[in-house]
């Protein structure tokens, strides 16, 4: 269950190695879907004539990737799994083991679920590359059908948390009321780590606990879900599915709600109110003293009476 | 203490500084004009300068008034709220120009030849102090209190007595502490609850590594308020869940956990704040205002920092209907130490 | 009153007059100087900020309900509704989302508590590296002491009525501070709290402290201060014409009720603009108080953020004796800590009198360097502080610059003893390096940066003699030699009954005095005067009997002036 935690100079290496490997891979799998969501992109933005065009091209393609009976679906999962096996093979295998079994530089995933990789592979902290007291986020070396087939994969290999529907995450019905109480529910089980703003804030050892501003809903969910690294799981069986949302909700109001009083300072609280009273207020003022003791320009050479 | 009294009556200052050893005082500096002083253009120039600032000032109330009546409450701007900056950006910049206007009028344009107040000593002189004294001991004599010892006796002892009154009338501010701090509302059997939403637990409701922030399901029949908020300051606990092989428990709590569920109390053992912020791999718990440390593992011990006790572990069961239940109260006082705590 | 005032103006003043004497007041304070430099307006900003106080706190108390009355949140402020609170929470969030200019107020009003105790520390400051709390001022320096502690209480009290979850969580932090006080604690605790913790008496209680006993307290003070700062009149620096008897300077009226009434509205308005432009204690983002909740990166405001940084880096002692507990790792930091600054800032004017025996009256200020064992207490107090300080951020700084917090807490368990040793130790040596390098000034004057050649081949720089001004203003301070208590027996051979302290003043005088560098006499002058031309080691210099100058020039002895 544990991702990475002790993965360290091994796991690094494995990560070098793998990379231009999966990027090949990447392309052959991935050519096929982008196209297919280019042509959707057109669709929404570019109207008919485009659609008509791009359908005709891709129209074979559009069909496998979007099944419409239940053998189709199937077969398309079966090769989804398969080309996740082969990715995983190659930029996971090093430190999970060939079969997910994990090794000493990382531990087993079977049974983790989608969810988890979803999460640490769609946050960039997987594949890992330092070694440190956490594995932190970086830029994404995964294209989303990439992590989805990975998700697939590691899914087969065990029952675990699967990556949560749109319905799941959709919190746009949400009232003020089940917004207010996922703030009740953010401030009792995250904020202590996570601050009341969602900002982060410190754990043991050079560990921390992520801020989540920049977090999609998705990510969020499944952290709740899976518990990566040292955070926590927060069960569906205790935290419900309509917690996390209204949790998530909550998250959401907060961003879109102006910064009311000025600059929000980080949002980190006392310190840096304190910082800015220092620098801001004391530091002008003490500037504005030495302005007014100072005296009006004197003319040289000229001497009083 | 210096006796030479200057013509007003006033003690002199002795001479306290090494001033003038070795280097003579050369005395005040001439007074240099300043280009306002001696060029009517740069005066003119100065004066419109400050009428201009204290004229924007008035602008910048009248734009006050404004954004106070047109801009909405909950407007914003920008990313912040718009009233508040609209408001405090005109009235400060008001306020500044004022005063920026009337530093500036005293830089330029008022004189600026310096003058010199002579000082004298903060003592008074010792004519006054004999007759300070005279003054004092006549009033003494006068009253008789020196002579008449019964009455300074009583009066002295009446005061000191008055003192009690007002003690006394604090004793009212709150009740005796008795023992209230060494239990909390949990008792064998109570529910354990998810705070918050009140939901009941079941042990495999708790995945590995879960936590589970939680509350005595009694604590929803408290009446609102005080009762229930000095209730959930004592009683919050955490739930977590960790392999089985992984808890080194004392000997006589081997059985106060559930397959791996272990619970402990959520107020921190140093000053009281809640402690959850847990680290599943570590199984360390953290607190966050002064970051004592405990092993959740290792029966609460104290890892790191200031806290010198271990988090009071509260003994849990499942009871019939498969809920998690307390087996008793904690078996020692929870939160901060305090001196009867033994 | 002049002939010329116009009837409207002169009526009223003499009906004052007539009343209470009006014309003898203002003859006698109108024109009362004040010398001119920056950091004699460093205390105005506090008492500016504690007018702003009053003023924004008074508006804030027109809608602030001091009621811990629990209530059901239905208010402007969507993320919160249906929640239950405080009512003093309910109504902090309608001040701030439902009055007009409501926020803006609570934000000046913070913003101005905190510039309030930061601008008393650095009037403290000044007030102590120039020596200004020696006699006759040491009964101003300690109600400035008195002032500095309420103002940290007012402050304190401020910041817990609001009853979100930061300042219940400081409120939490009290309750265990006062429960680690021996014997009383517990029962202390139960008094303020009405009860349990968090019981619902405590806010309703602090209020009143916070709106009407500390202000009064602090209002009347403050006029005691300045009340005093009269009557002393105001220190000065030193320099030519300033003397310890008189003071230069510029008159109340017109000059000073200009600047200093100009300082005030800028006060204001920095604080308003602080107030419009950085958002502070956003309380409708902690949410109301709860005690099983806790935000990452829980504070105190800045001044008590040292007492938090001794808490978290206190090593936790705790000891049990005869069934009772003493909580050391509370105790000490927290009352600890507050009662050594109240103690240690409250004798220190009467320790350094004892040391130096110096009973004059002081009106002239120190350069910090000629007083470099004073300086250097206090930086390592600075030094103290500044470390506490960064060990009540340790969370903030552990993320910014990716440190454990384990590792900042254990250097600072270490650099707490270390530190301000080193800083006492560098401080003084810089002071006197610079008290060195003062009087190298005055015998030898300035380097001009002007190489020459002598005859006979040898280089020298040459060194422009002092402007009298400038000279004088180097050694216008005393002279301080160590305590010397000679042979301590009198004529008959009978050593002095108080014997020992003597010697433990003597001994504490000459590390206070023992190594500061001595300015010049006047025969050392004079010896350079004459002696000066070409040294042993090639540093001669250059020196001026009558200076060209029409001022007179100090430094320099016969010889060429190169201008």
């Amino acid at each position: 269950m544990r991702f990475g935690v002790r993965g360290r100079s091994r796991l690094n290496t494995g990560g070098d190695r793998g990379r231009p490997r999966l990027n090949t891979g990447g392309i052959r799998v991935g050519s096929r879907i982008s196209a297919v969501l280019s042509a959707r992109r057109r669709h929404r933005f570019a109207g008919a004539v485009v659609v008509m065009i791009a359908l005709g091209a891709f129209g074979g393609a559009y069909a496998l990737a979007s099944p419409s009976s239940k053998a189709s679906a199937d077969a398309a999962q079966a090769t989804q799994i398969e080309e996740g096996r082969k990715l995983f093979a190659v930029s996971c295998s090093s430190c999970h083991g060939l079969n997910a079994q994990g090794t000493n530089e990382g531990p087993t995933l079977i049974g983790v679920g989608a969810a988890a990789v979803d999460f640490q592979v769609g946050t960039g902290r997987m594949p890992a590359q330092q070694p440190g007291a956490q594995i932190p986020p970086k830029k994404v070396v995964f294209s989303d059908e990439e992590i989805a087939a990975l998700s697939a994969y590691v899914a087969s290999l065990g029952p675990g948390p699967s990556v949560p529907s749109k319905e799941q995450l959709n919190t746009s019905d949400l009232t003020d009321a089940e917004i207010a109480e996922g703030g009740e529910l953010f401030r009792t089980n995250c904020a202590s780590c996570h601050n009341v703003a969602g900002k982060g804030g410190a754990l043991t050892w050079g560990k921390y606990a992520p801020n989540l501003t920049g977090s999609s809903p998705r990510h969020i969910y499944e952290a709740m879900l899976t518990g990566p690294q040292q955070m926590p799981v927060f069960s569906e069986a205790v935290i419900t599915p309509d917690d996390k949302r209204k949790i998530i909700g909550y998250l959401e109001a907060l961003k879109t709600e102006p910064s009311r009083g000025g600059f929000g300072l980080g949002g980190l609280g006392p310190v840096t109110e304190g910082l800015a009273t220092w620098i801001v207020g004391i530091g002008s003022l003490v500037i504005i003293t030495v302005w007014i003791a100072s005296r009006g320009q004197k003319v040289k050479g000229v001497k009083g009476k | 203490m210096s006796s030479d009294l200057s013509s007003h009556g006033e003690v002199a200052i002795p001479d306290a500084s090494g001033a003038g050893d070795p280097i003579p005082d050369p005395g005040l500096p001439p007074h240099e004009p300043r280009l306002t002083d001696v060029d009517e253009q740069a005066a003119k120039r100065a004066e419109r300068q400050v009428a201009t600032l204290f004229g924007l000032a008035a602008l910048l109330i009248i734009a006050f008034v404004v954004a106070y009546l047109v801009v909405p409450r909950h407007a914003a701007f920008l990313g912040f709220g718009a009233s508040n900056l609209a408001l405090g950006s005109t009235l400060g910049l008001a306020l500044l120009f004022i005063g920026v206007g009337a530093v500036q009028w005293a830089r330029r344009l008022m004189d600026d030849h310096e003058i010199v107040e002579e000082r004298h000593s903060s003592s008074s002189s010792e004519q006054d102090r004999a007759e300070a004294i005279a003054v004092v001991r006549q009033g003494a004599d006068e009253s008789g209190i020196g002579r008449r010892t019964l009455i300074r006796r009583t009066l002295i002892g009446a005061v000191a007595t008055l003192g009690i009154a007002p003690i006394i009338l604090l004793a009212d501010l709150g009740p005796l502490p008795g023992n209230k701090s060494a239990h909390t509302i949990w008792r064998r059997g109570t529910r354990i609850a998810n705070d918050v939403t009140f939901k009941l637990l079941r042990p495999e409701d708790l995945e590995l590594g879960q936590l589970v922030n939680a509350v005595p399901l009694t604590l929803e029949d408290l009446p609102e308020g005080k009762e229930r908020n000095n209730a959930r300051a004592k009683a919050s606990v955490i739930l977590v869940r960790m392999e089985e092989n992984q808890i080194r428990a004392l000997p006589n709590r081997k059985n106060w956990g559930v397959g791996g569920i272990l619970c402990y109390s959520k107020v921190c053992t140093h000053v009281g704040c809640p402690v959850n912020l847990y680290e599943r791999v570590t199984r360390h718990v953290l607190c966050p205002c002064h970051q004592s440390t405990f092993d959740l593992a290792d029966n609460g011990r104290v890892v790191f920092g200031p806290a010198a006790r271990s988090l009071p572990q509260l003994p849990i069961m499942v009871d019939a209907d498969g809920y998690l239940v307390a087996q008793s109260d904690f078996t020692e006082p929870v939160g901060p130490s305090y001196w009867e705590r033994g | 009153m002049s002939s010329a005032t116009p009837k409207a103006v002169s009526a009223p003043l003499e009906f004052l007059d007539e009343r209470v004497g009006l014309a003898k007041l203002v003859k006698s304070n109108l024109r009362k100087v004040f010398p001119d430099h920056w950091s004699f307006l460093l205390g105005e900003i506090a008492l500016y900020s504690f007018i702003v106080l009053l003023l924004s706190g008074t508006f804030l108390t027109l809608w602030f309900k001091p009621s811990m009355q629990e209530i059901v949140y239905n208010g402007a402020y969507g993320p919160m509704q249906g929640l239950h609170m405080s009512e003093a929470f309910a109504s902090t969030l309608d001040i701030s989302f439902s009055v007009r200019g409501g926020l803006l107020m609570r934000q000046i009003h913070h913003w101005a508590a905190m510039l309030f105790i930061g601008a008393m520390t650095i009037h403290m400051l000044r007030v102590f590296f120039t020596g200004a709390f020696r006699k006759p001022r040491e009964i101003n320096w300690l109600i400035g002491t008195i002032l500095l502690q309420l103002g940290l209480i007012e402050g304190f009290t401020g910041y817990s009525l609001p009853d979100d979850l930061l300042s219940g969580t400081g409120l939490r932090f009290v309750e265990g501070l006062i429960r680690s006080v021996p014997v009383v604690g517990t029962y202390v605790s139960f008094f303020l709290f009405g009860g349990e913790f968090p019981g619902d008496a405590i806010i309703p209680r602090l209020y009143p402290i916070h709106i009407l006993l500390l202000p009064g307290l602090i209002l009347a003070l403050v006029a005691a201060h300045i009340g005093l700062v009269v009557y002393h009149k105001h220190t000065q620096h030193t320099g030519s014409g300033r003397t310890n008897k008189n003071v230069v300077g510029y008159p109340l009226m017109p000059v000073y009720m200009a600047k200093a009434g100009g300082f005030f509205f800028i006060v204001f308005g920095v604080t308003a603009l602080m107030g419009a432009l950085f958002q502070l204690n956003p309380v409708w983002i902690y949410g109301p108080y709860n005690a099983a909740q806790v935000g990452a990166g829980t504070q105190p405001d800045w001044y008590m953020g040292w007492v938090e940084g001794g808490l978290r880096i206190m090593p936790n002692w705790e000891t049990h004796i005869a069934g009772f507990t003493i909580s050391w790792n509370i105790f000490i930091p927290g009352v600890g800590l507050l009662g050594l600054l109240a103690v240690v800032m409250s004798i220190y004017p009467f320790i350094e009198r004892w040391v130096t025996g110096d009973n004059r009256e002081h009106h002239l200020l120190d350069k910090p360097r000629n007083q470099p064992t004073r300086t250097g207490f206090g930086v390592a107090g600075m030094t103290f502080y500044g470390l506490l300080w960064i060990g009540g951020g340790n969370d903030i700084i552990a993320t910014t610059f990716h440190l454990a917090i384990n590792d900042i807490t254990w250097f600072l368990r270490i650099a707490i003893f270390i530190g301000p040793v080193i800083a006492f130790m560098i401080t003084k040596r810089i002071c006197i390096g610079l008290q060195r390098r003062d009087r190298d000034k005055l015998l030898h004057g300035t380097e001009s940066g002007i190489v020459m050649r002598l005859p006979h081949g040898e280089f020298i720089e040459v060194h422009k003699p002092l402007p009298m001004e400038q000279a004088y203003e180097l050694a216008a301070h005393d002279r301080q030699e160590p305590l010397d208590i000679g042979a301590g027996v009198d004529h008959n051979g009978v050593e002095a009954p108080n014997r020992r302290i003597l010697r433990l003043r003597a001994r504490v005088s000459r590390f206070w005095f023992g190594d500061a560098v001595q300015k010049p006499t006047a025969g050392e002058l004079e010896a350079a005067h004459t002696h000066g031309h070409g040294h042993d080691d090639g540093h001669g210099e250059l020196e001026a009997g009558e200076s060209e100058a029409h001022r007179p020039e100090v430094g320099a002895g016969s010889g060429k002036t190169p201008t």
